[in-house]
């Protein structure tokens, strides 16, 4: 069972962008289940959604308390919230973000003998280029794809394909499209 | 059709394709996407004969279920936590006038504290009103409990409550198997009225009812869900047998043929049960558990079978009867009345806290070596509780005790669990 779990802000597509992993993966021929964190339903407030791939059905209703993988919709957050709790040595973390690692801080997470495969995207930037909205989910989820490999970019495309009328939709593709192309750039040049 | 989409729209689909033909809902909090759903359907005019009436409470939602059901049409609400408390005096005229009405529960906790997260507190509120209670272990069978509903109301004259998990199931988005409007008219015939508010053959409803006859009212009402004991397998099974999957019947075992320990528990919290189940296997543990599907009518007789040869049975609640411990616990014992064995209370998941494997593995090996407590509280915060007893035990004047646990606990937005 792969395992994901997304930290963002109330407004930034969030529990959508659980959503549509979990129907891409479904797409692919395999159980997904995608659920939020109940929390406060307040812009700007802390948010968390969680996505679970897995091969067979998927009895379990905790919350991914130990996720394969992190997206984190917004870099403010690390001051926050406890984002790397539960992150297995290797994990994937996919950061929101238009600074380097060392810019934010977090030479000490990407490098040495514990270290994440720690990927930054311009997520944002991508979103209100091709959507003109600072909603960074549909772009991570390509990012996401490029880095873990665990879905297909093309099931991305058709899962964002069913969750937006098909002018929006279009856009979030572009967007997903190129972050895709980007973070595949930066797997070429990082030693995950 | 294979889908992965959001529990309450798989159950609004369900509905749907039952053709209601009344559906009156209150559709603000504490209401799920269902009725959403259902009203956009009717809007579009995807749902022939059905109306769709938005009214000011949920006191109003079963009042006016009660009146189309009387008037001989298929009728449908769905509410959760306050809003079932409000309805409550409808809640039992419904079951005691024998409308066969449908109504689904987002599970919820009730307040106060306010809390929107997901227990058992407000399905329980309402065990003994003489609807029957239907919990649904996941989102698949939330739908086909729905189909089985209807028919199982119908043939009763009896109303029935679906009860899914609010939010874990309700908001939760994975694969479900929707069937075809073929196949559920096949299994779902339409609506016989036994009794009609009928202008041409003129009948009273809610007559008032004097010590002489309201005894053997209530006898037959609780005879009738009795019946139901006999009827929820078979309507299981014909459901199978249409649809080509298991959902719905008495209760469900899993693993029990030689367990030691079996765990009971309701709704979707036992998925989780049963992954800690096949680990603990895996490590020898001789452990099962038991869903139970129908929580009224109880399943006394079945649930005795499934555990009468169990040295211990853990209870898993995600309710509270304050002041005596579990409320599906006095079933249990009551099935299992002359033989001797350990039993557990355990309060879990209250106001939506996290069930998890590694709480549930603590849990049950306390359990297999008989050091529980008669009630337990899952993960209860023992440090907060003797702080808060500590205080109050000072002064007088310690002012509200859900703020001064909040303040003790503080901010919350940096825990994941």
């Amino acid at each position: 069972m792969f395992q994901v779990r997304i930290h963002g802000r109330g407004g930034q597509g969030v529990v959508s962008g659980a959503e549509m992993l979990s129907v891409a993966a479904f797409l692919e021929g395999k159980y997904a289940q995608a659920f939020p964190s109940f929390g406060s339903e307040r812009m700007g407030a802390p948010v968390m959604a969680f996505c679970r791939i897995d091969d067979k059905m998927i009895r379990v209703r905790e919350p991914v308390l130990q996720p394969d993988a992190l997206i984190i919709q917004d870099s403010t957050l690390l001051q926050q919230v406890d984002l790397f709790e539960g992150l297995p040595v290797r994990g994937y973390v996919l950061l929101n973000s238009t600074h380097s690692i060392d810019e934010l801080g977090l030479g000490g997470f990407a490098r040495g003998p514990r270290h994440y495969r720690l990927h930054m995207l311009p997520a944002t930037e991508l979103a209100v280029k091709h959507v003109g909205r600072a909603v960074p989910n549909a772009a991570l989820l390509g990012g996401f794809a490029a880095i873990t490999g665990v879905i297909a970019l093309a099931s991305v495309v058709a899962a964002i394909r069913q969750k937006f009328p098909s002018k929006i939709a279009e856009k979030n593709v572009a967007a997903a499209t190129e972050a895709f192309d980007l973070a595949a750039q930066t797997l070429d040049t990082s030693d995950a | 059709m294979l889908k992965q989409t959001e529990g309450s729209h798989a159950v609004a689909e369900a509905v749907a394709l039952c053709r209601p033909q009344v559906i009156c809902a209150y559709p603000i909090t504490p209401q799920t996407h269902i009725v959403e759903g259902l009203g956009e359907m009717v809007k579009a005019g995807e749902l022939a004969d059905c109306e769709f009436i938005n009214v000011e409470s949920e006191f109003a939602a079963m009042s006016v279920a009660i009146g189309s059901s009387a008037a001989g049409v298929r009728t449908y609400t769905a509410t959760s936590s306050q809003g079932l408390l409000f309805m409550a005096e409808a809640v039992y005229n419904a079951a005691g006038l024998g409308l066969p009405i449908v109504m689904t529960i987002g599970n919820r906790a009730i307040g106060a504290p306010i809390n929107i997260w997901n227990d058992h507190s407000d399905s329980m509120s309402m065990r003994d009103a003489g609807w029957i209670q239907l919990f649904a272990e996941t989102n698949q069978e939330a739908l086909d409990l729905h189909i089985q509903a209807f028919r199982l109301a119908e043939e009763l004259s009896c109303p029935v409550m679906v009860c899914m998990d609010g939010f874990i199931l309700t908001h939760a988005y994975e694969r479900v198997d929707i069937p075809t409007q073929e196949q559920v008219d096949a299994f779902l015939p339409g609506y016989q009225p036994r009794q009609l508010l009928d202008p041409a053959d003129p009948a009273s409803f809610g007559a008032l009812v004097g010590p002489e006859a309201f005894t053997e009212v209530r006898y037959l009402q609780h005879h009738k869900q009795l019946r139901a004991i006999g009827l929820i397998p078979q309507l299981a099974a014909a459901f199978s047998k249409e649809f080509g999957r298991n959902s719905g019947g008495l209760l469900r075992t899993y693993r029990t043929e030689d367990a030691e320990t079996i765990v009971v528990a309701l709704g979707s919290v036992n998925g989780t049960v049963q992954d800690v189940v096949d680990e603990m296997r895996e490590r020898g543990v001789r452990i099962g558990s038991v869903s139970i599907c129908s929580f009224r009518p109880f399943p006394l007789a079945a649930l005795r079978a499934a555990l009468e040869h169990a040295k211990r049975v853990v209870v898993l609640e995600k309710c509270l009867a304050v002041g005596l411990g579990g409320i599906v616990s006095d079933g249990v014992r009551k099935s299992l009345s002359g033989i001797a064995l350990h039993g557990y209370t355990v309060i879990a998941g209250l106001g939506g806290r996290a069930i998890t494997r590694t709480s549930l593995t603590r849990l049950f090996e306390d359990a297999g070596r008989d050091e529980l407590e008669q009630v337990t509280f899952l993960d209860l915060n023992a440090d907060v509780v003797s702080f808060e007893l500590e205080r109050e035990s000072k002064t007088r004047r310690t002012g509200p005790t859900a703020e001064a646990i909040l303040r003790r606990i503080g901010p919350v937005a940096a825990s994941i669990g």
